[in-house]
């Protein structure tokens, strides 16, 4: 595909992402992993690395890497090692990272996408198994940095791209997909203000044709907004510089909010020498045939794969398939109430506006949605048979959202009923064309503005529990 | 000299069997005599947790437990960590280190019963082969006490041996089990690397620290060794997940035709002529067991020391990584940021030998350097380990020596490092091939002082060598001479 270019020069980015891995322990020891714990209250004698004690692989960890793979269609190496990456740092209790090294234990694969309306695909080199460090705080102590060791060895996962993006949007696009992916498998929460999900952005401009330039990387980037923001200003800076004549020194770059800027942290100059060598107290990683069978076995029907179903299997329209795949739960909310009342595209529409808008409003996830799948059947099924209007289904929507309850009670208590008797609106149209004989004098004449008008004088004495459309459909009838 | 410090670990356990002394009485009777101790044996003594040990023993007895080991006392060398007694690792890194739990093979051995009498001196993390690299003080050697007890399990090695003890812990990462029990007249094992577990072994080098035992004789080493081993699939990944056999059982094991094979390269010029006597007596008397004598060749000996000191420093300068001053252990004071707190805390706790290795370790895996040194010690590693696999086929036991020579005078070696790595030649191969192997007492060198034998077994079959050595030892008393004795 031709990549956009920025004032003549190619982006080139490559993404690095820690996904934090869903178990309920350490990767190399037995302590929780649970966020927002009193800190070091989850930190055991592996992970405060006392003398004597020594790291054991949590087999949890491993599965979630076999199913990240069988999702990108990677190979799983049936043999990979640990090794240790040497440095000091007070939040780094071992004074060394147990991290895959040489041979990770995902490697290839590709992560697909829609992109400008077409599918898409990023390439990956690998993923490997490590564990987290731990925190510094440096704002909580005058004159000394504190140490939370309760995050030092959470799994994590790091996700290696090829450079395989050419713009912020398609790099977003990527993470964005990546993102749904690990939550989708459910190896990640995926929660990004607590930094289960962190991206690394590596970024390098250069002119068409021309060999990769040099690159920055872009550290710890944890929402998508930031995500393009730090990219496009980090472009920016670089054809800045190249066009000013200065050489793109290699350097790991930090993004401030604050000022929407980049800014150097370290050069290559002092760039640590890991001493990465393999770990000799843990065996290489051996994952059996039968392993990732089993796994393959237990996986989910894909985003990409159930988006395509579901517009198949309930005649939806690509745009709907796509909204409503962002989640396994959002999907599995759609096709209860979709099978349940059997109005598809009613409950496509009810979730994307009125339930969408509910839940971002008050930050809620679908699995927290006051309104069920169940409820909103319901509610859909009233609309589809006529029974209420759209307006008084808002309206009843509200309340099961408020309140609660069951949809034939709540229209019944609150008189939503639509009006269905054709004798009675016959009567109330009659008069209303009577009443109005120079809105139907104005109506012949063609104006549109005026029909409108009856409808709505029509709608208000039935007490808006009248049918709009058969309302409308009456007065034309009359005016013939 | 009598009296039940010159029990060994069977003797004592008949004698608690038949009630002629109390777990708390022996416990005492050693605790008195550690006190007492001149040859810098011990580091830690916490005479409250012992006679508690004791008590619970007595109790297990009296409630009609039986067991090999039950009361029977026993001392660890400090490396593993313990939660009664501090756990320092020779260092001053680790001073009134008090870990919060025990070793595996502490608590198996306490499981069995058996009373801890306190914590043994040790070269700083096991690093050095004359005990002369603790921070606290050498060990002296029993037999002459101006002389080395050999290393880094030298506290051990002398416990036993001035029968402080009737048996003790120690760890061998290159021949820090054998060394010692040959300098100090007595009966040392270490088991295949991963038969008994390193969780709570303090990490000197990964790959080849293994834990092992250090007594009187064959029989008392198979009843520790019994209860040390086995898996341990929570806490350490590269402990062994085999059954272990009963050792003291298969003692009795028939020797006749056994294949003793005996590598040229453990006789050459390196080798001084007394220990060279000695062990040939020894192996006449092998012989004269119904054994075979087959001579072969282990090619790559010589290799083994720069192979040794490029893996071992390079994992010890990770292992060491965690002494860094902010969690626990040795912190220097007024520092004035991050490098200062990190290079003062280390080097003021430290020892000089240990920051040798360090520099050397980071030296060998530094970019530019490590294909070079690590990887290719690697390679030649695995050839060592071929090279027995390639001697097994002719043999089933390989014999030899120990060390060059026997125990030499403290401070003689202090200002040539390498020359003390060299004398690590004959313990270094089965190290990197991770084989069991012994030393066993066989004799007295010109100058007075002990002469140990080796035997090297193929993978698990530390039964073989027990066997092998316990049918000497019913030939032969030099496992029952001690320092004591002589004088």
């Amino acid at each position: 595909m031709s990549a956009p270019l920025v004032q003549g020069f190619e982006v080139v980015i490559g993404f690095e992402t820690h996904v934090q891995l869903a178990t309920q322990s350490k990767i190399f020891s037995r302590a929780s992993t649970a966020f927002g714990a009193e800190p070091n209250t989850q930190a055991c004698a592996v992970d405060l690395a006392l003398p004597g004690a020594l790291p054991v692989m949590n087999q949890g960890a491993v599965a979630c890497a076999i199913r990240f793979g069988l999702a990108v269609q990677a190979h799983i190496a049936p043999r990979s090692v640990f090794a240790r990456k040497n440095y000091f740092y007070p939040d780094l209790p071992k004074g060394y990272q147990i991290s895959q090294y040489e041979i990770p234990v995902v490697q290839g694969g590709a992560v697909a996408f829609d992109w400008n309306q077409a599918a898409h695909e990023v390439k990956l080199v690998r993923a490997h198994l490590e564990e987290d460090a731990g925190k510094s705080l440096h704002e909580d102590f005058a004159g000394m940095s504190g140490i939370d060791l309760n995050r030092a060895g959470t799994p994590l996962l790091e996700i290696v791209t090829e450079p395989d993006m050419r713009s912020s949007a398609e790099a977003v696009a990527y993470a964005r997909e990546l993102h749904r992916l690990v939550r989708w498998i459910g190896i990640c929460d995926g929660n990004m203000q607590e930094g289960s999900f962190r991206c690394d952005a590596n970024v390098s401009v250069r002119r068409p044709g021309q060999a990769l330039g040099t690159r920055r990387e872009i550290k710890n980037l944890n929402s998508f907004r930031f995500m393009q923001q730090a990219i496009d200003y980090e472009v920016r800076w670089q054809i800045e510089q190249i066009e000013d004549g200065h050489a793109i020194e290699q350097a790991t770059v930090l993004f401030d909010p604050d000022t929407g800027e980049t800014r150097a942290m370290r050069t290559k100059e002092d760039a640590a020498d890991y001493r990465y060598f393999p770990d000799p107290d843990l065996p290489p990683l051996l994952v059996a045939p039968e392993w990732v069978e089993r796994e393959r076995a237990a996986m989910p029907e894909l985003p990409r794969q159930r988006a395509s179903r579901l517009q198949q299997q309930y005649d939806l329209p690509a745009h709907d398939a796509g909204l409503l795949t962002a989640s396994a739960a959002t999907a599995d909310y759609f096709e209860s109430a979709a099978q349940a009342s059997g109005q598809a595209k009613l409950v496509s529409n009810w979730m994307m506006g009125e339930l969408t808008r509910r839940l971002n409003a008050q930050e809620l996830d679908i699995t927290q949605s006051p309104v069920s799948a169940g409820q909103l059947a319901a509610l859909v099924g009233r609309v589809a048979d006529a029974t209420i209007s759209n307006n008084a289904a808002k309206q009843v929507f509200d309340v099961l959202w408020q309140q609660g309850g069951e949809v034939d009670q709540v229209i019944e208590a609150n008189g939503l009923r639509q009006l269905n008797d054709s004798g009675a609106l016959e009567a109330m149209v009659d008069e209303v064309l009577a009443a109005n004989p120079d809105n139907v004098a104005q109506i012949r004449a063609g104006k549109d503005k005026a029909f409108n008008a009856l409808v709505g004088q029509v709608m208000k004495r039935s007490q808006g529990k009248a049918n709009p459309q058969q309302v409308a459909d009456c007065l034309r009838a009359k005016l013939q | 000299m009598s009296g039940p410090h010159t029990w060994g670990v069977a003797e004592c356990a008949q004698q608690l069997e038949a009630g002629a002394v109390s777990a708390v009485e022996l416990a005492k009777h050693l605790l008195a005599r550690a006190q007492a101790d001149t040859h810098g044996a011990f580091l830690a003594l916490n005479p409250e947790a012992t006679l508690a040990q004791a008590a619970a023993a007595d109790a297990r007895r009296a409630a009609g437990e039986r067991g090999a080991l039950l009361g029977v006392p026993v001392a660890h060398k400090d490396v593993l960590v313990t939660r009664d007694w501090p756990s320092t690792a020779g260092s001053r890194m680790l001073a009134n280190y008090q870990s919060p739990f025990d070793a595996t093979v502490v608590r198996q051995l306490a499981d069995a019963g058996m009373v801890n009498l306190g914590k043994l001196n040790c070269d700083e993390f096991a690093m050095g082969s004359g005990n002369e690299h603790s921070a606290f003080g050498p060990a002296r050697n029993p037999w002459r006490p101006s002389h080395v007890p050999g290393g880094s399990s030298g506290g051990s090695a002398a416990a036993v041996a001035a029968r402080l003890t009737p048996a003790a812990t120690g760890t061998d990462t290159g021949g820090s089990i054998r060394q010692p029990a040959s300098f100090c007249g007595i009966t040392g094992i270490k088991p295949t690397y991963g038969r008994a577990s390193r969780y709570g072994l303090i990490a000197y080098a990964s790959s080849l620290d293994q834990a092992g035992v250090m007594a009187r004789s064959a029989h008392d080493c198979a009843l520790l060794l019994q209860a040390m081993c086995g898996p341990d699939p929570l806490h350490d990944a590269t402990s062994l997940d085999v059954a272990v056999p009963n050792f003291a059982a298969e003692l009795t094991q028939p020797l006749k035709g056994l294949r003793i094979g005996v590598p040229q390269e453990f006789f050459g010029d390196g080798l001084a002529s007394d220990v060279r006597t000695a062990l040939d007596q020894a192996l006449a008397q092998l012989l004269a067991l119904g054994a075979v004598r087959v001579d072969i060749s282990l090619p790559r000996t010589e290799l083994a020391i720069p192979v040794y000191y490029i893996i071992a420093p390079a994992e010890a300068s990770s292992n060491l990584s965690r002494f860094d001053g902010v969690r626990y252990g040795h912190r220097a004071s007024n520092v004035t940021d991050l490098a200062d707190l990190y290079g003062r805390s280390r080097s003021e706790g430290l020892g000089a030998e240990v920051q040798r290795r360090i520099l050397t370790g980071t030296y060998v895996l530094s970019h530019g350097y490590y294909d070079a040194y690590y990887l290719k010690a690697q390679q030649i590693r695995r050839l060592i380990a071929q090279d027995f696999q390639a001697a097994f086929e002719h043999c089933d036991v390989l014999f030899g020596a120990v060390a060059p020579s026997v125990a030499w005078a403290l401070g003689e070696q202090d200002n040539d490092p390498v020359a003390s790595y060299l004398a690590d030649i004959y313990t270094l191969p089965a190290s990197l091939a991770g084989l069991p192997a012994m030393s066993v007492p066989v004799g007295m060198g010109a100058s007075g002082l002990p002469v140990g034998m080796q035997l090297m077994g193929n993978y698990l079959q530390e039964s073989r060598l027990l066997a092998l050595a316990h049918a000497y030892q019913q030939c032969t008393d030099w496992h029952t001479q001690s320092p004591g004795s002589q004088a």
